[in-house]
């Protein structure tokens, strides 16, 4: 059983396409973002629209491997594909980039890609167990506050940053509403439909309007659950997603899990929940800055180390989504996710006894079949377990 | 109750039949078409014994081209298979070692068949059947002639896994005046540490099984041997392991389906 309003979710990329020229042309200024560090708020605040370019397809990744060695991951070339092949239209349409310095790749990857567009490179510290990382953050969003400032010949008030701040909360909470409402065994949505949703944040025009369509879906979803009703049969096992980032395109690895017979309850990736699960203080005697770099700094991404914080989330999730088994996903060469792979094993085989997969792919198609073999296996295994 | 088990690998299709206790098999080349040789294993299989379809209870497909066939109950991946196979084979076994045409995986079972956790390797060729057959070539021997051929050799460093590279690394060993023994002793080396490293990472089992085509490949056993330090179990059907897991599983399902028609 698939909600209604998921056909209009279906439809959203081309409309918001549709929607982001139409603001051009009326002179609207639009900054594209490729990281979940990218704080929101800010652009908003300056009157921008924010938009994502995470690359998530394979089309221009050939033309990426002209220019960057081919063992790099898949995300970071198909984003620069995209950029210098013309061919994503958020891109061509940002007026300026934020970027970030995550991983290795990425962040080399942005000094060529600095000279195809207007470009901040925020400095993310390496930890955020130091006692000055807070306050290296806070600093950092300042500056991105004057380049942006300077850039788009606006100024940032106070007060449109607490707006912009209860906005973006907003759709937090609406977005892991949503997600939560996967708590119902078995669950009322599937994984590809919570990612097609999931995955419009970065993409609306309006940021109000994204709100109320996910929120109207929250209440069909929450519907179909009280009906008891769901799109897999009862004692589907329940499987939480990890990992590097997975957008359409890039959701190959999801489509498997639930096509040979998995039933993904959550995503813990930063297309997920990693970034909803906590809100910007909107306490209004702070400093606004400091409130959002201190929420954006405990996003737990492999780039930080040590990454806690990932573990404390996925303890959370395994809870309270009465999950079965954890998949991780790592594009091909993201070293970060990988060998932290090796301790995210340890840790749910010890702590939990929970069975693991970690999955290492790209995104071609070549390697369906070996997937295929793999997912179903683990799927096999799990259907044995939830039997005894 | 009579069920049929078929292994479509990229290299052979393996049809299984089991009654009861009794068993029988067919292996067939796998061509360029692996649905239609499962189909000859299976009819040949079914003309051995003088039995028709309807007499069958339950068929389980497996092996990569168990997607492909259109005569089958139901398809279970080879890892659950092999598990299951080894397990009825050598009683008692936690580690099952598959290294088959295209894939090599390392399987960790609870010592009743059942999966724990498993390793496959990655797209390429490495520590493979295949890998063996592009290096026989490479040599001019046969593939079956390999472990004959290298007996007692001392092994020589091969230091690529990529077939390509390893296969000039072979080349220019040649050439350098290696003795071709030595040679494939060091391949076969190479194929066991590539997977026993895959094995490293889901511990050591006290029962090790070796199952798949390249079981029957007595120099990698023996380097597997010495690669996780334990005895490796071969048994002469080692090969038919996947199918045979098929058969077994196709059985439990048969049992279920009855069940459920007796309470119907
Ligand atoms: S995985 Fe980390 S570096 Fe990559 S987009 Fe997410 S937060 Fe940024
Ligand atoms: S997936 Fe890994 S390697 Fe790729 S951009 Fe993200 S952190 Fe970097």
């Amino acid at each position: 059983m698939r909600p209604e309003t998921m056909r209009i979710v279906d439809d959203l990329r081309d409309q918001n396409i549709l929607n982001l020229e139409h603001a051009k042309r009326e002179n609207q200024k639009i900054v594209g973002m490729y990281c979940a560090y990218s704080p929101k708020e800010l652009v908003l605040a300056a009157g921008a629209l924010p938009v994502s370019l995470c690359g998530t397809r394979q089309e221009p990744i050939a033309a990426a491997e002209k220019i960057l060695p081919r063992n790099i991951c898949p995300l970071i070339k198909s984003s620069f594909g995209f950029a210098i092949t013309d061919t994503c239209p958020y891109f061509r349409m940002s007026d300026y980039v934020i970027a970030e310095t995550t991983c290795d790749g990425k962040k080399k990857m942005y000094e060529i890609l600095k000279d195809y567009k207007p470009m901040h490179v925020l400095h993310l510290p390496q930890g955020t167990n130091r006692p000055g990382a807070l306050k290296w953050w806070t600093d950092e969003l300042y500056l991105l506050k004057d380049q942006l400032e300077e850039n788009l010949g606006v100024e940032i008030s106070r007060e449109s940053l607490r707006e912009a701040v209860k906005l973006v909360n907003k759709e937090r909470l609406a977005m892991r509403k949503l997600h939560e409402l996967n708590k119902v065994d078995p669950a009322p949505l599937s994984g590809m439909d919570m990612l097609t949703s999931l995955w419009m944040k970065g993409f609306n025009v309006d940021v109000e309007e994204g709100i109320e369509l996910i929120s109207q879906l929250a209440e069909e979803v929450e519907e179909i659950a009280r009906q008891g009703a769901s799109p897999f049969a009862a004692g589907t096992p329940r499987i939480l997603l990890t990992g590097c980032p997975v957008g359409m395109g890039s959701e190959k690895v999801l489509r498997l899990l639930e096509e040979c017979g998995g039933s993904v309850v959550c995503l813990e990736n930063c297309s997920g929940f990693k970034a909803v699960d906590t809100l910007v203080d909107e306490d209004e005697a702070r400093d606004p800055i400091e409130a959002i770099a201190e929420k954006y700094l405990q996003i737990p991404c492999s780039c930080i180390s040590p990454n806690e914080g990932r573990f404390d989330l996925i303890d959370k999730m395994i809870d309270e989504y009465h999950v079965d088994g954890l998949v991780d996903l790592t594009w091909q060469a993201c070293h970060t996710y990988n060998v932290e792979g090796e301790l995210l094993n340890q840790y749910v085989k010890e702590k939990y006894d929970l069975p693991y997969l970690h999955l290492e792919t790209d995104y071609s198609t070549s390697d369906l079949q070996q997937l295929q073999t793999r997912i179903g296996a683990f799927i096999e295994l799990l259907n044995n377990r939830r039997k005894a | 109750m009579i069920t049929v088990g078929i292994d479509v690998g990229s290299m052979t299709a393996k049809a299984v039949l089991l009654n009861d206790n009794e068993w029988l098999s067919v292996i067939r080349p796998t061509g360029c078409s692996p649905r239609q040789s499962a189909r000859e294993a299976f009819d040949e299989l079914l003309q051995e014994v003088g039995i028709s379809t309807g007499e069958i209870s339950h068929i389980t497909g497996t092996g990569y081209g168990r997607i492909a066939l259109d005569f089958i109950d139901n398809a279970v991946t080879e890892i659950t298979c092999h598990a299951r196979g080894a397990h009825y084979l050598v009683e008692g076994t936690d580690l099952v070692i598959d290294i088959g045409g295209q894939d090599s995986k390392v399987i960790r079972t609870d010592g009743q068949g059942n999966v724990i956790d498993f390793a496959m390797n990655d797209k390429c060729a490495a520590g493979t059947g295949r890998f063996l057959q592009v290096m026989a070539s490479a040599l001019g021997a046969d593939v079956s002639e390999l472990a004959v051929l290298s007996r007692g050799a001392e092994p020589v460093e091969i230091s690529n896994m990529c077939t390509v590279f390893a296969e000039s690394e072979v080349v220019s060993l040649l050439a350098q005046g290696v003795a071709k023994e030595n040679i494939i002793a060091g391949i076969h080396r190479s194929v066991a540490r590539r997977v026993a490293a895959m094995a490293g990472r889901l511990g050591t089992g006290s029962k090790v099984t070796f199952t798949g085509g390249v079981a029957r490949n007595a120099g990698v056993k023996e380097f597997l041997a010495e690669e996780l330090g334990a005895e490796i179990n071969v048994v002469s059907a080692s090969q038919l392991a996947g199918a045979l897991g098929a058969a077994l599983l196709a059985r439990e399902m048969a049992k279920i389906s009855l069940r459920r028609l007796d309470y119907g």
